[in-house]
């Protein structure tokens, strides 16, 4: 009667602690492997830097149920071919500019961060910009005075100046349009990008 | 005149010190608290649980800025923005609660252990290192507050990265402090003797400190860059932070409630076998839209939607041998705030986790205030709760021993701040669930996630009387808060009984 059977005793509880946690961690091992090889930039899922020479767009994919970026023909950015290594130059400083400004406390990025002020998963496809035409131009004044070129949407929430370059808005801007071309399974859902017929 | 001028200033100066100085002495004979109570690991415990007190102001009062600039943006705008408020808002949070956690482990090594901490002097060392680094980063924070876009601003201002924005150089320090923090627990137990729970504690140490090192790098590409940075954030939070609130959870109920060793332990055990074996995988709800493969979708799902039963069978641990023990403890407050601890986990981190986590409703709710709904209720049920246990833990034994059970003087004072902060952040929670379930709706799967649908989902009217409820329970838990403050300064202070003995049963 007193004896304690095998599952409740603290030996077997405690191999089956041992055993469940090492088991997991090495599967994560080996899944972050795979994630990562599968992710690399210039893979399928996560385009090369370069992609910024091209035009971007989000469809939807009926046989699929979801958005998958599809990736066009030349559309420079500046008006500059950019090389793979320039490319991922100016994505690098636009990448450590939203760093440095701590864009990540108001905004999301892949949905991920604050939820003070909108997503920029698809913020280079956004309807917002008008037209294709005059996109990059209002991207990089926008960053660069935020309060003159406010675009509050009826909010009052207006982006604080943060002494953004012409050199860190443009790369802010490649930043973007590069991110806007990862394969994100479908999120955002339902999203019309500046591309769509209305 | 430069000369008069340097000595009138140096003459001010001294006299603020003195006056500084005359008031803290003043605060300390008002608190009237005996050190000479408390063994040397427990005096290092107090000065990390003074700390987090602050903190935990800090986070609350910072919190409470940005969740005014949700209903009038114009305030402080480009003095104090948003970004700067919310980042100090969790930042201050994630420090305080690692400063309670290191408090407790302090606290119970000495008596886990039955010897004497090896490291004092590094303890405390780690301590004033830790601390200065805080202070100099916070003021950083708010009076640097960004940079260019270079290393340099990565390395000395900000890293920019949501929870872990702590610049490179005090990631570095902080790796130092935990890996004293660490040798100091290690080699207290090989000098005294090990068990179960110290067995966990050590191992789940080095899963903490290994972990924070994953995100101490720089890269470009975003979505590896998001890959690493979850292995800190959920690894730490929805698994080894969890097996420590375990670990104290194990020994504070040996303590508070007489609960046998044995038990303790095997469901220690349990718990680590549940906690690890869904959260580790679980890691993967957080790989659904970041770019990473479609397995994460099955993989991150399944696992997530486990992570809820651990947490169940802690409340069920808790309430059992509260029953069986006929809540006969020594300390009221500290057992109220175990037993909150137990549901606030349970509905915080499982109920209001699980809710969300399913790939099929988080391609809706992924990014909006759903996720600052959860992270309210679970960050407060599940590590406030425990750390403020802790507190009252630690004062009893400072007052000299004292008399905490029924019919405590002023007991009315740590009733109402439970129940303040609790139905504060209770409310908190509701508030920010419905804006996310408004947002799910208007923005995500009607608007499709534009930013003309963010913003009519966010000049919604349920948006903006969400905001106004936020705001309203926010003040609410800040009155907690700071009658919680008062009642530790003050509980016990003319009490003369001495406290109910709790033995094994």
């Amino acid at each position: 009667m007193n004896e304690t059977p095998l599952w409740a005793s603290e030996s077997f509880w405690k191999k089956t602690a041992i055993w469940v946690t090492a088991g997991s961690f090495i599967v994560l091992i080996v899944l972050t492997f795979d994630s990562l090889s599968q992710t690399n930039a210039g893979g399928k899922r996560v385009p090369a830097y370069s992609v910024i020479n091209k035009q971007i767009d989000y469809q939807y994919q009926a046989d699929l149920h979801k958005s998958m970026p599809v990736i066009g023909d030349t559309e420079l950015l500046f008006g500059k071919e950019f090389t793979e290594a320039e490319a991922e130059q100016l994505v690098m400083l636009g990448k450590k500019t939203t760093q440095a400004k701590n864009c990540m406390n108001c905004h999301t990025l892949l949905g991920n961060g604050a939820y003070y002020a909108p997503d920029l998963t698809k913020a280079w496809l956004d309807k917002g910009w008008i037209s294709k035409d005059l996109r990059e131009e209002l991207m990089v004044k926008f960053l660069m005075n935020p309060e003159k070129n406010a675009r509050t949407f009826g909010s009052n929430r207006k982006m604080p100046n943060l002494n953004i370059t012409e050199a860190e808005a443009k790369g802010v801007v490649a930043f973007l349009k590069w991110m806007s071309s990862i394969d994100t399974n479908g999120f955002p859902y339902n999203f019309k990008t500046i591309n769509a017929e209305e | 005149m430069e000369t008069t001028n340097t000595t009138s200033i140096m003459h001010k100066a001294s006299a603020l010190l003195e006056q500084t100085g005359n008031r803290l002495n003043a605060f300390k004979a008002w608190v009237a608290l005996d050190s000479t109570h408390l063994s040397d690991g427990q005096k290092l415990a107090v000065k990390y649980f003074t700390v987090a007190v602050i903190l935990f102001f800090a986070q609350l009062l910072f919190g409470m800025l940005a969740a005014t600039q949700f209903i009038f943006p114009n305030f402080l705008y480009g003095f104090l923005d948003f970004s700067v408020n919310r980042m100090v808002h969790i930042n201050a949070m994630i420090i305080w609660m690692l400063y309670g956690f290191i408090g407790c482990v302090y606290w119970l090594l000495e008596d886990e252990s039955g010897t004497e901490i090896v490291g004092l002097k590094l303890g405390n060392i780690a301590f004033w290192l830790l601390t200065g680094a805080v202070t100099l980063v916070v003021l950083v924070y708010l009076l640097v507050q960004i940079g260019p876009g270079k290393d340099s601003s990565l390395w000395f201002i900000n890293e920019g990265r949501e929870y872990i924005e702590a610049p490179r150089w005090a990631d570095i320090g902080i790796v130092i402090v935990i890996l004293t923090f660490f040798y100091n627990v290690v080699a207290t137990f090989s000098k005294g003797q090990w068990s179960g729970i110290a067995g966990v504690l050590t191992l789940d140490l080095v899963a903490l400190a290994g972990l924070y090192v994953a995100g101490m790098f720089y890269m470009t590409n975003i979505t590896q860059d998001q890959y690493w940075w979850w292995w800190v954030i959920h690894l730490w939070v929805e698994a080894t932070w969890e097996v420590l609130v375990g670990v104290i959870m194990a020994w504070s109920l040996m303590k508070l409630l007489g609960v046998k060793r044995k038990i303790v332990q095997t469901w220690l055990y349990i718990e680590v076998a549940l906690m690890f074996g869904s959260g580790i995988l679980g890691l993967g709800h957080h790989y659904f839209w970041i770019g990473t493969p479609e397995y994460w979708l099955t993989i991150g799902g399944f696992f997530s939607a486990l992570e809820p039963i651990p947490l169940v069978a802690m409340v069920v641990h808790a309430v059992y041998d509260a029953g069986t023990h006929a809540f006969k403890s020594g300390n009221h407050p500290a057992l109220a705030w175990i037993i909150a601890q137990a549901f606030g986990n349970f509905f915080g981190a499982g109920v209001w986790g699980f809710m969300h986590t399913l790939p099929q409703i988080n391609l809706y709710t992924h990014g909006t205030q759903w996720s600052a709904s959860h992270g309210h209720l679970a960050f407060f049920g599940a590590y406030a709760t425990i750390n403020i246990a802790f507190f009252y833990l630690a004062i009893q034994h400072w007052r000299g021993k004292v008399w905490m059970g029924a019919g405590i003087k002023n007991g009315w004072r740590w009733k109402w701040a439970l129940g303040l902060l609790n139905g504060g952040v209770l409310g908190m929670t509701v508030a920010l669930l419905i804006a996310g379930y408004e947002q799910s709706f208007i923005e995500r799967a009607v608007e499709g996630s534009t930013w003309s649908g963010y913003f009519t989902a966010q000049n919604h009217p349920s948006f903006q009387a969400a905001m106004v409820w936020r705001w309203f329970f926010g003040a609410v838990t800040f009155a907690g808060l700071v009658l919680l403050i008062w009642d530790l300064l003050t509980i016990g202070k003319t009490e003369e009984r001495k406290a109910a003995q709790v033995s094994e049963s």
